[in-house]
């Protein structure tokens, strides 16, 4: 029942402008733009990176060449402009990835699309992957399996007959590789070391004939040894050897492909979305644990996911404890005063000094000097430390990255409540009690992101690290059975060249022979660098939040 | 002389200072010291500012002696003097001189850490170490080195039954301090404090952070601790060092204006200061 008397309700007033409001927007605006580039960041690697594992349908077109029909088949790669366009013409061409290096020289092929005749997709394209010569593309004719007759393609069984000698295959290509990197390095290993052996004591000339004589029986043993390994791995190879696929290019000609090359085989026209995945899963699991094959532009990528995590890891054992010792002494133990604060300023701009510079000081100092007096000390002058290695790099990656710390762990040393300290004091704890039982524990989150920052910057420095130790192509990891002086850890060859993502990237990407062929994979590489990266922080994080959680101070 | 050696936490192992029998930690056996911390013609200065001027006291064994005044007349800092706690601020400097059980403090062959083995302190914000609640009472008694498992256990349920908090928190000692309410956070930190059984307690506003009733269990605490320790506490609160010490000094402008019973301070202060003080008029 409504009064009539009752007046309505004053409307609120209107809310005043309020002076700054608008600095709301600005701010929003920041954060926006920032998040926008990581998310186009990640969109443009990932969609790059990933396409590359994604089968793509092969797709067959006959073209007019210079007044001949051509057949040209593939993957459809790219359709744009073409180069070179005079004014107002406006011509556009496709470029198509036909595989085959080996047949044709070039991976791809560029096609005027006023030339394109007719295009269709064969329903049986068969790509086929392989150790050399890249994806070989073409329509299947027969299998000549060893020892058997010839199976046509026509025939019901020859897919199934397909796949089992593509896994035969892959493991006989296992079994060999088993005696190679098995017994067969191992033997090669002992025979280097025996020959520096050989080496110093002709140098020394102190040696007597007895020990010289047995040196050399042991040599000549492992010799026959290694050979007696070899034969055994060819025989092993030749089981596998004359299985041949016949496939019909797109061109017209017949090729034998040997099934010892043959990586795997799919026919991606046939393929539901179920079966395009599983491909894509397949090759993406390949590129992470294979070896890189054809000057890094195929294959995978393992060697360098090892070195870059190995090298992470070990730069992370050696910066903590050392960028925490130091900022417990800067923040604990050292007067406050003009010579403290000149430290903090020279330990801040450290963290300033371009890497590269780190790396000719990882070089002159790590590799030159120290390197040079371990060999002198333990390997008879023989180059071993005396040459970059996962040691070095990671030991000047430390370095670099030793000011992040000491700031980090400084900040989490100053923002320890007064009261716990004072309270172990007064238990009658002397400082160091206080410092190891009080203030470390309650510093340790502020530690690991200091942690975090070090890793974020040192798992994708590239500088410096191609002056200690980097290569190219170091396929064999540096781990194995032996054990030599200077490993940190037994059977971690810290001595060795290693494998970086990151220089990895550069090298695909600038000093590749194909950079057609190496542009996805430089994509692709990024990819896993970031996953690397966001794995290695992503671990720290976790542990720290454990870490916080624990220590949380209740509120009352 | 002896009496320093009576000193539980200075008895060698195996049970240093916890041997529940002993009626009383330290002290001559007998009639209590009536001037167990002697403070003698004490100066004190943070840099070139003077804090303290002149202070001479003496404050008597197994009683309870309340420090009050204004914020800023330096009851907190000669408190703190007594276990040496200033030492962590550069720039300190003292004369005269105060001794602990007939013994200065600033002996120079004597251990800063010893000294605070014998002086407990309870802070006006508790501070429970983020540990469990058993690792906090025994913290002490672990920093002097006790490793012995029996001799922790005891220590700590002797600690936590003389701090009244034992039964509330006996079923999850090895659970957080954290999760513990401000006032059993403040009697734990009094547990932790009595665990290495002082022949002092140093008390610094322990009430301020805490409710009333909270503030009443701890009343109640200090009354029970004073059969065992010296306890010297410093307070905001008129009525709490009227209900539970046995004597206060009123300090004004880092001067100790008066020293004597509560009672007689309380109902019949001789300076103008400390009554203006008392009733309220200042301060």
């Amino acid at each position: 029942m409504t009064r009539p008397d009752a007046a309505p309700p004053a409307r609120p007033p209107v809310r005043p402008r309020i002076k700054g409001e608008s600095l709301v927007w600005l701010t929003a605006m920041g954060l926006t733009i920032a998040l926008g580039m990581v998310v186009l960041l990640l969109g443009v690697v990932a969609s790059y990176g990933l396409g590359v594992f994604w089968p793509k349908h092969i797709s067959e077109f006959t073209i007019v060449d210079g007044g001949k029909t051509v057949t040209v088949g593939g993957e459809l790669v790219s359709r744009k402009a073409k180069a070179g366009n005079a004014a107002g013409v406006t011509s556009e061409e496709i470029q198509i990835y036909t595989g085959n290096k080996d047949a044709y020289g070039l991976p791809f092929r560029y096609v005027d699309v006023s030339a394109v005749q007719t295009s269709r997709e064969p329903d049986d394209a068969l790509v086929i992957e392989r150790t050399t010569g890249g994806n070989a593309i073409g329509l299947p004719v027969a299998l000549r399996p060893k020892g058997e007759a010839p199976l046509p393609a026509s025939d019901p069984a020859f897919h199934a007959r397909l796949d089992q000698l593509v896994i035969a295959a892959a493991a006989n290509r296992a079994a060999v590789l088993a005696i190679r990197n098995g017994p067969l390095a191992v033997n090669a290993q002992r025979l280097s070391k025996l020959d520096a052996r050989l080496k110093s004591m002709r140098k020394r000339a102190d040696a007597d004939a007895a020990q010289l004589a047995e040196v050399n029986a042991e040599i000549a043993r492992l010799q026959a040894e290694s050979t007696d390994l070899n034969s055994q791995a060819q025989a092993k190879a030749a089981t596998m050897l004359g299985s041949q696929l016949v496939i019909r290019l797109f061109t017209g000609e017949e090729k034998r492909i040997q099934f010892k090359d043959v990586l795997g085989a799919t026919w991606p026209n046939q393929l539901g979305l179920a079966g395009r995945c599983g491909v894509f899963v397949t090759r993406m699991a390949r590129f992470v644990w294979d070896n890189p094959r054809e000057a890094n532009t195929e294959g995978g990528i393992f060697p360098a996911i090892f070195g870059t995590l190995v090298m992470t890891v070990l730069m992370s054992i050696v910066v903590t404890p050392f960028g925490v010792v130091a900022a417990i002494y800067l923040r604990e133990y050292a007067r406050q005063g003009l010579v403290v604060r000149t430290v903090r300023i020279a330990v801040n701009n450290l963290a300033g000094v371009p890497s590269i510079v780190f790396g000719v000081f990882g070089l002159g100092f790590f590799v030159y000097i120290v390197g040079g007096s371990v060999d002198r000390l333990f390997y008879d002058g023989n180059l071993t430390y005396g040459t970059g290695g996962i040691l070095w790099a990671a030991l000047t990656l430390a370095l670099m990255t030793v000011p992040v710390v000491i700031v980090a762990t400084e900040e989490a040393i100053a923002a320890v409540p007064r009261g716990a300290k004072e309270g172990s004091l007064a238990c009658g704890a002397s400082k160091w009690q206080t410092i190891q039982r009080v203030v470390l524990p309650a510093s340790v989150p502020g530690i690991l992101t200091g942690l975090i920052l070090a890793m974020a910057r040192g798992a994708g420095e590239v500088a410096p690290l191609m002056m200690v130790g980097v290569v190219k192509l170091a396929p064999s990891l540096p781990i194995d059975a032996s054990w030599k002086v200077g490993d940190l850890i037994p059977g971690l060859h810290t001595d060795q060249k290693f494998m970086h993502l990151g220089f990895y990237i550069y090298d695909l990407g600038f000093q590749s022979p194909d950079s057609e062929a190496a542009k996805p994979m430089v994509f692709a590489t990024t990819l896993f660098l970031i996953a690397l990266v966001v794995a290695l922080n992503l671990g720290a994080i976790l542990l720290r939040d454990k870490l916080r959680r624990r220590l949380a101070t209740a509120t009352f | 002389m002896t009496t320093l050696m009576n000193n539980p936490i200075q008895t060698p192992p195996p049970t240093p200072g916890l041997q529940p029998a002993q009626p009383a930690p330290a002290g001559t056996p007998g009639a209590p010291n009536p001037a167990y911390i002697n403070i003698t013609d004490y100066d004190f200065y943070y840099g070139s500012h003077q804090v303290l001027f002149d202070i001479t006291m003496a404050i008597p064994e197994r009683q309870v002696t309340a420090f009050i005044g204004p914020s800023g007349c330096g009851k907190s800092t000669l408190l703190r003097n007594f276990n040496r706690m200033n030492d962590l601020v550069d720039g300190i400097r003292h004369a005269g001189d105060i001794t602990i059980n007939k013994r200065t403090i600033y002996d120079p062959h004597l251990e800063v850490t010893s000294l605070r083995k014998r002086i407990g302190m309870v802070f006006q914000k508790s501070n429970p170490f983020p540990k469990s609640i058993y690792e906090n009472v025994v913290y002490g008694l672990r920093v002097a080195g006790v490793t012995d498992k029996r001799v922790l256990d005891e220590a700590c349920e002797t600690a936590l039954r003389s701090a009244a908090l034992w039964d509330e928190v006996k079923d999850r000692l090895g659970k957080s301090a954290l999760g513990l309410s401000g006032g059993q956070m403040q009697r734990l930190c009094i547990a932790r404090a009595t665990a290495v059984r002082p022949e002092v307690l140093l008390m610094d506003e322990p009430c301020s952070a805490l409710d009333p009733l909270a503030t009443v269990k701890i009343e109640e605490l200090i009354l029970e601790l004073k059969k065992q320790y010296t306890v010297v506490i410093v307070t905001h609160n008129m009525q709490q060092a009227g209900r539970c010490s046995d004597r206060t000094a009123f300090f004004y402008l880092g001067k100790l204006i008066e020293y004597d019973t509560t009672v007689s301070i309380f109902t019949n202060p001789k300076q103008k200061q400390t009554e203006d003080y008392i009733t309220g008029r200042f301060g």
